[in-house]
């Protein structure tokens, strides 16, 4: 069957199968961002946007998303770098693996909560697993992003 | 991962019930989070999100959600918020993450009573009812009890009557499943109490709840968490024996009911 989509502005018309799912056909295309970090729709790896709303790429069938918007980080480049910068100073990232999805939820969140608390900013993300770490690194590059962003910083 | 042969957008409640009724290998899907984990071979998938059945809607004496709304929406609704505090909020905002919620569908998870339902436990104590293509109105309670059936659950439908509520659930990590979870409530001095992920599913505990007065007092509230645990059944599986499950009922529940008289 063939469906027609936005991926990061770009119109893409695609043949897929009926039970391709949305990760599949996004890293077939070479948006290599998202990973699947588990089996259980569980670890948040997969998230891109949906209509600019946080999904799981992983449990989305790639025919639901005919005629729909989709953004992955790879159409973010400005606004995930300028939250990267935040991270890399906290030390916050250890192998990586699971940032990019952690950074289009972030996103998503700074554009939905207007003044999270510490509490707000865990239970938003509380989706995004990391193995590596214990979260403390990015909780601190999150709360100066925010505080950054609100100041008006870029973004 | 499970296998489709075809896929369809349907444009009408009608053709969805024809095409479920066609072939036993079709199937509805909902957000598919919990479909996708089993490996079944289906040959249609009927997915109704282009029917606008995706919103929260006051309909006069009723909320009426539609089945593909997202546990997100319910989440952040504020028509819900308004009639039944955060009940609603509460019982949803452990599943796994904002990205799962906004996929997974109130249609899926009703339909499919999932003994570990979170939102179940709390439709139970507002007098929910299920509106099913075929079968028509059905009270939430009696639907659980049902036996399984192949229909379109269509909308949700909650009457609109204020409740001063709360959930509770105990889990062993913070997205996890509930061990057990509870919904207390009380409107005009009548109260509601329902306990799920027994781990059967969600029940009402009617001759409990008729116990408690508008104001209960310590001696009432103790002797409505001794008597729960013996109106309802539990049971025990990985997360937690029977006897663990009926000492933590009692702490929910007094929890619910010490959070209602706040």
């Amino acid at each position: 069957m063939q469906i027609i989509c936005k991926i990061n502005d770009r119109e893409y018309i695609q043949e897929i199968a009926p039970d391709l799912l949305l990760i599949d056909l996004l890293r077939e295309l070479g948006f290599l961002s998202l990973k699947r970090g588990c089996d259980t729709a569980n670890c948040g790896l997969c998230t891109i946007w949906l209509d600019d709303k946080p999904i799981l790429s992983c449990s989305v069938l790639a025919a639901r998303v005919d005629g729909r918007k989709v953004t992955t980080i790879e159409g973010l480049e400005e606004e995930a770098a300028f939250f990267a910068g935040f991270m890399a100073d906290e030390g916050a990232d250890q192998c990586g693996f699971c940032s990019p999805g952690l950074v289009m939820n972030v996103l998503a969140m700074g554009k939905e909560l207007a003044n999270p608390t510490p509490d707000d900013i865990k239970q938003y993300l509380s989706g995004n697993l990391c193995r590596c770490t214990g979260y403390a690194g990015q909780m601190r590059a999150i709360v100066k992003f925010l505080k950054r962003k609100k100041k008006g910083g870029r973004k | 991962m499970f296998e489709l042969k075809k896929y369809c957008a349907v444009q009408s409640l009608d053709q969805a019930d024809e095409m479920l009724h066609a072939d036993k290998k079709n199937v509805i899907l909902g957000g598919l989070l919990w479909m996708k984990m089993s490996r079944k071979k289906y040959n249609t998938g009927i997915d109704l999100s282009r029917l606008g059945l995706d919103g929260i809607k006051d309909t006069g004496n009723f909320i009426e959600i539609g089945c593909m709304t997202s546990l997100r929406q319910m989440e952040i609704s504020p028509i819900l918020e308004d009639y039944f505090g955060l009940l609603i909020k509460d019982s949803v905002a452990h599943i796994v993450g904002v990205q799962f919620r906004n996929l997974a569908t109130i249609g899926g998870s009703v339909y499919s009573k999932f003994g570990f339902s979170d939102i179940l436990t709390a439709l139970m104590i507002l007098d929910a009812q299920v509106h099913l293509h075929r079968a028509g109105l059905v009270p939430l309670e009696d639907f659980l009890e049902m036996p399984p059936r192949r229909d379109i659950l269509v909308n949700i439908l909650i009457p609109k009557k204020k409740m001063a509520a709360s959930y509770q659930s105990h889990r062993m990590t913070a997205t996890d499943f509930p061990v057990l979870n509870a919904a207390v409530g009380c409107r005009k001095g009548r109260w509601k109490i329902a306990l799920g992920a027994r781990p059967g599913r969600a029940k009402s505990a009617k001759k409990t709840a008729a116990l408690l007065t508008a104001a209960p007092d310590e001696d009432q509230v103790r002797k409505v968490c001794d008597t729960v645990v013996e109106e309802l059944a539990f049971g025990s599986n990985a997360r937690g024996s029977r006897d663990y499950r009926k000492a933590i009922a009692k702490v929910l529940v007094k929890r619910g009911i010490e959070a209602v008289c706040r």
